[in-house]
């Protein structure tokens, strides 16, 4: 990655700020947040609870409005990205729909944008094997393992044609060992579909091991403290996590959440 | 299931002999009373035989229950001179005819309260406005007493020109919407704000959330509130039946059996209008196994 200009930005916010009225008084969720994210780009936003990073991915999605500042997605405002469908998005939890087939469930989005059957069908196929499930389109959410619900649940954020993927804490609710296959996974698939994601996490070497960059921030008022660009090389297996260049970079963003922290504590 | 059928059978058993058990001091004033009449004397084993045994008892055992159920069922359709066998259409000295009637009018009342509270409630998820004003009218509605306030619709409908059917099913339709409004109002809203968020990415309009989340996420309570809206449906259509000169139905059974002191003919008519509701609360019950099976939420 480089930092030419010449790479469209696909999501820039400027000055943002945002603030929820409370019962205990107003909370300062964003505060001056200045971002831009470049087509191709997988940006992690890191920091503590309360940091304004789902805060910030919300906006971005529509779902939370400014209460100061801008922001554009492909140089639209975020309402007119969202309805444009201009992103998957993935929760925290996989969300999946018990009344529905796993198939059924990516199948959800492709109904409501109006896609014909037979395209439906083919999309489904095609974003299972994707995510390595083909062959439990049949099956129900509660017959697969925690793992596979969520992978099912990027597969359905992938069966329409989004440029972005915005994902929030994916795998936060997952074991060890299961995440590190499913970012493994999530790497290739970065690289066969080009997407341009942004990646909400509190794990480092997770933040480290996906991103070209790495946004850090702190809560109270939720604010960027410093944008890592990443050394690593595009094509990362997992034993990269052992290299100095890792270990450095992964040094840098704990550094930037000890001083993001030490400011307020 | 079989494990089920031992302590059925035991609470079946231990309610027949506190029935029978009651019979006795119950029914015994009027065996003494004729006795002295007549001048005899009676041994206990006397009155015990007299008083499970007696024509209009003032509680009735239950084999004359049973007895009274058969003889207005079965036997009036087969060998009674207006049974379906004689003149092929229903004795209406049967409660097979009596029930059909209050059974036709409950199924169109449930129909008529389902629609309506499933209208409200859409209605009280979608906007503010009838969030806050319909809901303490629905409570409100139920505090009258239906019994009161039956007579009072039949004749109102009555000065209009409606008659027959449709006055009993309104009535039905005001106790049987509520539980449906109540339930299917929390149903709708059972789905979570992140299942919401997803379907906003998604641009999704209002209609589509509805169908897609909210109504089939509601469907546990659906039938909760059927369940509870049938039988309160039904309930409905015999106090319709009773107070408002209606000669059919078995509320009409109810009151005619009360007038004329014909315990037997109150007994078997409460208990086939309680055949009835279990039959309805156990149909809807199954049509839930059915409909939750098939979307693989079976528990």
């Amino acid at each position: 990655m480089s930092d030419a200009p010449t790479t469209t930005p696909v999501i820039e916010a400027r000055g943002l700020d945002l603030v929820f009225e409370t019962a205990d008084g107003p909370v300062h969720a964003l505060k001056d947040v200045d971002l831009t994210i470049r087509k191709g780009d997988f940006v992690s936003f890191i920091g503590p609870s309360g940091c304004g990073k789902t805060t910030f991915l919300r906006v971005i999605a529509d779902l939370e409005h400014p209460t100061g500042g801008t922001v554009t997605v492909n140089g639209m405002t975020p309402e007119a990205a969202r309805k444009a469908r201009a992103y998957g998005y993935v929760f925290q939890a996989a969300g999946l729909y018990p009344w529905r087939t796993i198939g059924g469930n990516i199948r959800l989005p492709l109904e409501i944008m109006g896609y014909s059957r037979a395209e439906q069908a083919e999309r489904v196929a095609r974003v299972l094997e994707l995510v390595e499930l083909s062959g439990f389109a049949k099956k129900y959410p509660w017959q697969l393992s925690g793992g596979m619900q969520q992978r099912a649940s990027i597969a359905r954020a992938l069966a329409f044609d989004a440029d972005i993927l915005l994902m929030d804490e994916p795998f936060g609710a997952l074991d060890e060992i299961v995440r590190d296959r499913l970012n493994e996974e999530l790497l290739r698939l970065w690289h066969r579909t080009e997407k341009t994601i942004g990646f909400v996490t509190h794990s480092i070497p997770e933040a480290v091991y996906l991103s070209t960059r790495i946004v850090v921030m702190s809560p109270r008022p939720g604010r960027i403290t410093d944008v890592i660009e990443s050394p690593l090389p595009r094509e990362r297996p997992l034993d990269i996590r052992d290299t100095p260049e890792f270990i450095e970079v992964a040094h840098r963003v704990r550094e930037g959440l000890r001083e993001g922290h030490g400011r307020e504590e | 299931m079989t494990r089920s059928i031992l302590p059925v059978l035991t609470v079946v058993t231990v309610i027949l002999a506190i029935w029978y058990a009651a019979c006795i001091p119950v029914n015994a004033q009027w065996t003494r009373d004729q006795a002295a009449r007549a001048g005899v004397e009676l041994t206990l084993r006397d009155i015990v035989a007299d008083t499970l045994g007696q024509q209009r008892p003032r509680l009735p055992a239950p084999h004359q229950v049973a007895q009274e159920l058969w003889a207005s069922t079965w036997v009036e359709e087969t060998q009674g001179r207006r049974g379906i066998v004689n003149t092929g259409t229903l004795s209406n000295r049967s409660l097979i005819f009596h029930g059909w009637v209050t059974l036709s009018a409950t199924l169109l009342g449930f129909a008529m309260g389902t629609a309506m509270g499933l209208v409200l409630a859409i209605g009280i998820v979608h906007n503010r406005a009838m969030d806050r004003s319909v809901m303490p009218w629905a409570i409100a509605s139920q505090t009258i007493p239906i019994l009161a306030l039956a007579p009072m619709i039949i004749v109102v409908l009555n000065a209009v020109g409606i008659t027959g059917l449709i006055p009993k099913a309104i009535i039905a339709a005001y106790l049987s919407f509520f539980p449906v409004v109540v339930g299917m109002v929390k149903g709708l809203r059972a789905p979570d704000a992140m299942q919401l968020d997803l379907l906003r990415t998604y641009n999704a309009s209002g209609p589509e959330t509805l169908l897609k989340l909210r109504l089939p996420a509601s469907m546990p309570y659906l039938f909760a509130s059927l369940k509870i809206g049938i039988a309160a449906s039904l309930v409905g259509i015999i106090v319709a039946e009773l107070p408002t000169g209606a000669v059919s139905g078995l509320g009409a059974r109810l009151l005619a059996g009360s007038y004329f002191g014909q315990t037997l003919q109150i007994w078997s008519a409460l208990f086939a209008a309680a055949i009835v509701a279990a039959s309805l609360v156990g149909l809807v019950g199954l049509v839930q196994r059915i409909t939750l099976r098939r979307m693989g939420m079976a528990t």
